[in-house]
C-alpha cells in the first residue's frame, strides 16, 4: 500500500467501500474500517489511517480492483481464484503466482509493488519451458495466432493448433485481456455473459435461416446432417470452444459439447461454410455401386479416410508400409485399382 | 470515449487477407482518437456477430473496409451486427455516396454509427493517386502517365462498377494524369486489354481491392500479360505491347487508407481532427530519394 492508495480509500469512504472482505465508510460518527478479522467504528482519521496501514493488502487489493471494468474485472479475478481465496491467502500465493488455463493459453498472475498485478501469458505446452521468445505488445498475438507450427494458416482462432515457443512476460490487466482476446476473440465477453446467465445462444436452425447469398442453402441441412456437422467441426479435437448451440432450443444434439472453458454461442463462419458444402453434397441421392477389392484393400480405404479425418497423414512414417494410409500403400492401391482417379472395377448397379 | 470498429471480409484460406485491416487499425490506434479500435471479419474472428460485445464504449463507429456499396455493406454487415431498424434508405445513396446512420444493436446496449464503406468515400480518390505515387516512387507522377482504376465488376451488383467509375472520374478531374480509365476483371472494358485503352507509354494500374490475394496477385498480373505464371513474379514496370505497366497491387494496402477510415468516422460525427493530421503526416508518400 502507498500513500496515494490510502488517500483514495479515505476519499472513497464517503460513498462506502466493500471489496473482498474490506469495508470502509464514513458518517457523522466517524470512519468505519472492517476486515474479516477486525471491525472498528467511530474512528478518527488518524485511527482509520493506522488501521489501514496495519492491513495494507486489503487496501491495495481494493485499489487494484476499483478501476477495472466489469468484464475485465470478472476475468482477472477468476485468474487469481478470487472467489475461492481470501485476500491474505491470495496475496501469499500470488508471490509464486496463481494460474489458469484458457484454451491453450496459460495465464499466471503475480503480485507487483503496492498490490499491482502482473500477468504472464504462454502456451500451456510451454509451462516448464525456459527459453521462449518474449513479446510485450498485445497486437503481436495476432501474428502468433495466424499460422500453426507447420506454417499453415489457422482460419479458426480457437482450433487447438496454437503454436508454441513464445511468452508475454509482463502484461497489466487491461493488456492481458486484450492479448487473450487477440488469441481467442470474444471469448472473455461470452464467458462473462454466461457467468451472468445472460449468454445469448443462437442455435443452428436460426443461424441457417438467417443466411443469404451463397449460404442460403445451409438451411437445407437436416438435423442428422447438423449432428454430423457438429461431430465434424465442433468437438474438442477441432475447436476449444464449448458448444452451447444445438439444432434449436428444443432439439439438442448428441455430440459432446466439449470441455472448453469458454462457450460457443452460435455456429461460426467456418461451420457455416462447411455446412453449405455438406448441404450441397447431401442434396444428392445415393446409388448402389459394385466394386472389386480384396478384403485388405477394403479395410485400407477405411484407414485412408481415418488418417485424413484425424489429421494423421503427416505422422505416418515413410517406410511404415504396414499402415494402410502410408504413401507407398496408397500409391500401390492407385496403381492397381484406379485410373484417372476412378476405380476401374467400379460399376453402378441399375436401380 | 467512443470506439472504432473496422469491419472487413477476411478469409478462411489466405493468411494475408487481414494484414491491411490490422495495419490501418494500428495506424488509427497510434493516432489516439479512439480508446478502443477493434477489427472484425466476415470470415475470421471476432465475427461481425460478436465484435460489439468486445468493446467497452457505449458509442461505436463502425466503418466497413469494403470497396463498394452493395450486398455486404447494405445487407450482411447490418444484419450480422444486429442493427435494429436498419434500412438502406437511411444512407440515401445512389451507390457511391453512402454517409452514416445511427442505430442501436439488439444484443448490446450501444449506439452504433454505421458508416458507408471506405471504397466510396471521396478521399479514396486521393489514396488511388498516392498508390500511383508509391509504385512509381514519384510524388509528382502524372504527366506522361495514364492511370487505370481496376475493379472486379460483376453483373450481380451494379454498384461494384459505379465505385470504380466514380473514382476514375474524380481522378480524371484532377487533370493530373494524361488519361484515366476504369477497367474490370469480369466486364467490359476488361483489364486484359489494358494496352488498348491507353495511348500513354506509361500506365499505372491500381486495383480497387482491400487486400492482396488471388485476384490482385494472380489473376490481374497474368491477365495483363505481366507474367505467364504469377509464382515467378513480375517487374515494376513491365513492358507489355509497347507500354510500361506500373502495377500497383491492391490499393487497400496503401497506408493512407487509414485516413479514409477516420474520414468516415468524422463524417459520422466523431471528433478526430487531430488524429487526421497525425495519420496524414505518417502516411504521406515519402519524397523521391528518401
Amino acid at each position: 500500500m502507498n500513500d496515494s492508495q490510502l488517500r483514495a480509500l479515505r476519499e472513497a469512504t464517503a460513498d462506502g467501500v466493500t471489496c473482498d472482505g474490506l469495508s470502509a465508510s464514513r458518517d457523522d460518527a466517524g470512519y468505519t474500517f472492517a476486515t474479516p478479522e477486525v471491525h472498528h467504528e467511530s474512528l478518527t482519521e488518524t485511527e482509520f489511517d493506522a488501521l489501514a496501514t496495519e492491513n495494507p493488502w486489503f487496501v491495495s487489493n481494493w485499489h487494484y480492483w476499483r478501476d477495472t471494468s466489469e468484464t475485465n474485472g470478472a476475468f482477472l479475478r477468476w485468474i487469481e481464484h478470487a472467489s475461492e481465496l481470501g485476500v491474505r491467502e491470495r496475496y501469499e500465493t500470488l508471490v509464486d503466482g496463481l494460474t489458469r488455463e484458457w484454451g491453450q493459453l496459460l495465464v499466471t498472475a503475480t503480485l507487483g509493488t503496492d498490490g499491482e498485478r502482473s500477468y504472464e501469458l504462454r502456451h500451456t505446452a510451454d509451462a516448464d519451458v525456459e527459453n521462449l521468445d518474449s513479446y510485450h505488445d498485445p497486437r503481436e498475438a495476432r501474428d502468433i495466432a495466424t499460422l500453426d507450427d507447420t506454417g499453415e494458416y489457422r482460419p479458426l482462432k480457437t482450433a487447438p493448433t496454437l503454436r508454441e515457443g513464445w511468452r508475454f512476460p509482463d502484461l497489466d490487466g487491461r493488456d492481458l485481456v486484450r492479448t487473450v482476446e487477440f488469441f481467442y476473440p470474444a471469448t472473455v465477453a461470452n464467458w462473462y455473459r454466461e457467468r451472468q446467465s445472460d449468454l445469448d445462444v443462437t442455435h443452428f436452425r436460426e443461424t441457417a435461416e438467417r443466411q443469404t447469398g451463397i449460404y442460403d442453402v445451409v438451411d437445407d441441412l437436416d438435423v442428422d446432417g447438423v449432428e454430423r456437422l457438429a461431430e465434424t467441426c465442433c468437438v474438442d479435437s477441432q475447436c476449444l470452444k464449448r458448444r452451447e448451440w444445438d439444432e434449436d432450443s428444443e432439439t439438442t444434439l448428441d455430440v459432446p459439447r466439449g470441455d472448453g472453458e469458454f462457450p460457443c454461442r452460435e455456429p461460426c463462419s467456418l461451420v457455416v461454410a462447411a455446412a453449405r458444402q455438406f448441404a450441397i453434397l447431401e442434396s444428392e441421392e445415393t446409388r448402389t455401386y459394385e466394386l472389386e477389392l480384396t478384403p485388405s484393400e477394403r479395410s485400407q480405404l477405411g484407414e485412408l479416410v481415418d488418417a485424413v479425418a484425424d489429421g494423421r497423414v503427416d505422422e505416418i512414417r515413410e517406410a511404415d508400409v504396414g499402415d494402410g494410409a502410408n504413401r507407398y500403400r496408397a500409391r500401390y492401391l492407385r496403381a492397381k485399382r484406379l485410373a484417372e482417379g476412378e476405380f476401374e472395377s467400379l460399376r453402378e448397379k441399375s436401380q | 470515449m467512443p470506439a472504432l470498429v473496422i469491419v472487413a471480409h477476411g478469409s478462411h484460406l489466405n493468411p494475408g487477407s487481414h494484414d491491411p485491416t490490422f495495419a490501418h487499425a494500428d495506424t488509427v490506434r497510434a493516432a489516439g482518437a479512439f480508446d478502443e479500435v477493434r477489427e472484425a471479419f466476415w470470415k475470421e474472428e471476432p465475427s461481425f456477430r460478436e465484435v460489439l460485445r468486445t468493446v467497452e464504449s457505449e458509442e461505436v463507429y463502425v466503418v466497413p473496409l469494403f470497396v463498394s456499396e452493395g450486398y455486404f455493406t447494405e445487407e450482411v454487415i447490418p444484419r450480422e451486427l444486429r442493427l435494429e431498424d436498419w434500412d438502406v434508405s437511411l444512407w440515401d445513396s445512389d451507390g457511391t455516396d453512402a454517409d452514416t446512420a445511427t442505430l442501436t444493436a439488439a444484443d448490446v446496449d450501444k449506439t452504433v454509427h454505421y458508416c458507408g464503406p471506405v471504397g466510396t468515400h471521396p478521399a479514396m480518390s486521393d489514396v488511388i493517386v498516392q498508390r500511383a505515387e508509391s509504385v512509381t516512387e514519384d510524388p509528382d507522377v502524372g504527366e506522361g502517365f495514364g492511370l487505370a482504376v481496376v475493379g472486379h465488376g460483376t453483373n450481380r451488383n451494379e454498384n461494384s462498377a459505379k465505385a470504380i467509375e466514380y473514382h476514375a472520374e474524380r481522378v480524371r478531374e484532377m487533370n493530373r494524369f494524361d488519361e484515366v480509365n476504369a477497367l474490370f476483371m469480369d466486364e467490359e472494358p476488361e483489364v486484359d486489354d489494358v494496352t488498348d485503352y491507353f495511348e500513354s507509354e506509361d500506365v499505372v494500374v491500381v486495383p480497387l481491392f482491400v487486400a492482396d490475394g488471388y485476384h490482385t496477385q494472380e489473376d490481374i498480373p497474368e491477365d495483363m500479360g505481366l507474367t505467364d505464371d504469377y509464382r515467378e513474379g513480375y517487374e515494376v514496370p513491365t513492358e507489355v505491347g509497347g507500354h510500361r505497366i506500373w502495377y500497383a497491387g491492391a490499393v487497400g494496402t496503401e497506408p493512407l487508407m487509414a485516413d479514409v477510415l477516420l474520414e468516415r468516422a468524422a463524417d459520422a460525427g466523431a471528433d478526430v481532427d487531430e488524429a487526421l493530421d497525425i495519420v496524414r503526416k505518417r502516411t504521406a508518400t515519402p519524397a523521391a530519394g528518401d
